[in-house]
C-alpha cells in the first residue's frame, strides 16, 4: 500500500508522472535513458559552480567582464557552460550604489547553465510576488540589509531575458586569484538576495 | 513569526553545489522528461513556459486553493497540457493508464 503521509496530491502526481513516461516510451518519443542522463546532470554537474566561475574570472580580468556584461550567453559559452534556458542570459552589475535582484514573477525563469535548477524559494509564490512590491523589505528577511542610498532594481525574468547578478568583488580579496575567488561566490549573491562575503 | 520566507528551515536556499533539487522522485522524472522533449524538438521552450505560467496563474488566482503549493505539480500538469493540446498524448490517455497503474498489487516493485 501507498500511504499518504505527507502530501495527498504526491501519490496521483507519481502516478501520473509514471503513466506519462510509459506512454511516451511505449511511442518512441522519449528514451527513459536519456531522462536519466539529464536528471543525473542537472542533479550534480550544472550548478552555482558555473556561475561562480564566470563572477570570479569577470572579477579578475576586466576585459572578459566588458564581453560578460555586453552579451552574457556569449560570455558565459567562451567557459563551454550553455543550453537550455541558458540562450539569453544578461548579466547585471551590482555596485555600492546599485542593487539588482532578481525574480520570475509569472513562473520560474532561470540561468540554468550557471546556477542550475532554481532553488525551492525563488519558485514561491511568496517570493515572486513580493519582492517586486517590497524588495528591500524581503531582502532584509533574507538577511541582506542595505542602505536608503542604495538603488535597488528588481530584475523580473518574465521576458526571454534570463538575469545573472555579477555581485560586487568583496573588499580585502585583492591579493586573491580567480581559482581562490571562486568558493566565495553563493548562488544567493548571484541571485541578488545576499552580497559576497570575504572570508 | 510567519515570513514566507524559510531561510533556514526545510526551504530554505542550500548553499553547497550539487544539492539536492528535487524533493520527490516524481518529480525528477517530470522535469527530465520535459527536457528530454524539448531537446527533442517536440515542443518549444515558449510553448512549455506558455502552459506552465497558466497553470500557476489558475493556482494563484483561484479563490480555494485546493492543494498547497506545488511547482512541480504545476510543472507535470503543463507538460500533459502540451502534449494534450499537440495530440501527442492526451489527458484522458494519462489518467486511464495512471488508474491502470494504481491498481497493480500491493509490493509489485519489490523483488524478493
Amino acid at each position: 500500500m501507498t500511504t499518504s503521509s505527507e502530501s495527498g496530491e504526491a501519490p496521483s502526481a507519481a502516478l501520473r508522472t509514471e503513466a506519462l513516461e510509459q506512454l511516451l516510451t511505449e511511442r518512441g518519443l522519449i528514451d527513459p535513458e536519456m531522462v536519466d542522463a539529464f536528471i543525473t546532470n542537472y542533479e550534480t554537474n550544472v550548478g552555482p559552480l558555473n556561475g561562480a566561475k564566470v563572477v570570479a574570472k569577470a572579477w579578475t580580468d576586466p576585459e572578459y567582464r566588458r564581453r560578460l556584461l555586453a552579451d552574457g550567453t556569449s560570455a558565459i559559452k567562451e567557459l563551454g557552460f550553455d543550453g537550455p534556458q541558458g540562450e539569453h542570459i544578461v548579466v547585471v552589475e551590482n555596485t555600492p550604489t546599485t542593487h539588482n535582484v532578481v525574480v520570475c514573477t509569472l513562473c520560474s525563469c532561470y540561468p540554468w547553465p550557471v546556477l542550475g535548477l532554481p532553488p525551492s524559494w525563488y519558485k514561491d509564490p511568496a517570493y515572486r510576488a513580493r519582492v517586486v512590491k517590497e524588495p528591500r523589505t524581503v531582502l532584509s528577511e533574507m538577511g541582506l540589509d542595505l542602505g536608503d542610498d542604495v538603488e535597488i532594481t528588481v530584475r523580473d525574468s518574465t521576458s526571454e531575458v534570463r538575469w545573472l547578478v555579477l555581485p560586487e568583488r568583496p573588499a580585502g580579496t585583492e591579493h586573491l586569484t580567480e581559482e581562490e575567488l571562486v568558493p566565495f561566490v553563493t548562488r544567493d549573491a548571484m541571485v541578488g538576495v545576499a552580497k559576497v562575503a570575504a572570508a | 513569526m510567519s515570513a514566507p520566507l524559510d531561510i533556514d528551515g526545510s526551504a530554505a536556499p542550500p548553499r553547497a553545489n550539487g544539492e539536492l533539487v528535487f524533493s520527490q522522485p516524481w518529480e525528477s522524472r517530470a522535469f527530465g522528461m520535459a527536457v528530454t522533449l524539448y531537446e527533442a524538438g517536440a515542443f518549444t521552450w515558449p510553448q512549455f513556459q506558455r502552459a506552465l505560467i497558466a497553470r500557476i496563474a489558475a493556482w494563484e488566482n483561484a479563490l480555494d486553493q485546493d492543494r498547497p503549493w506545488s511547482y512541480y505539480h504545476h510543472w507535470l500538469a503543463a507538460l500533459e497540457d502540451v502534449l494534450d493540446e499537440q495530440g501527442t498524448v492526451s489527458c484522458d490517455e494519462v489518467a486511464t493508464r495512471a488508474l491502470t497503474l494504481a491498481q497493480r498489487p500491493a509490493g509489485h516493485d519489490h523483488h524478493h
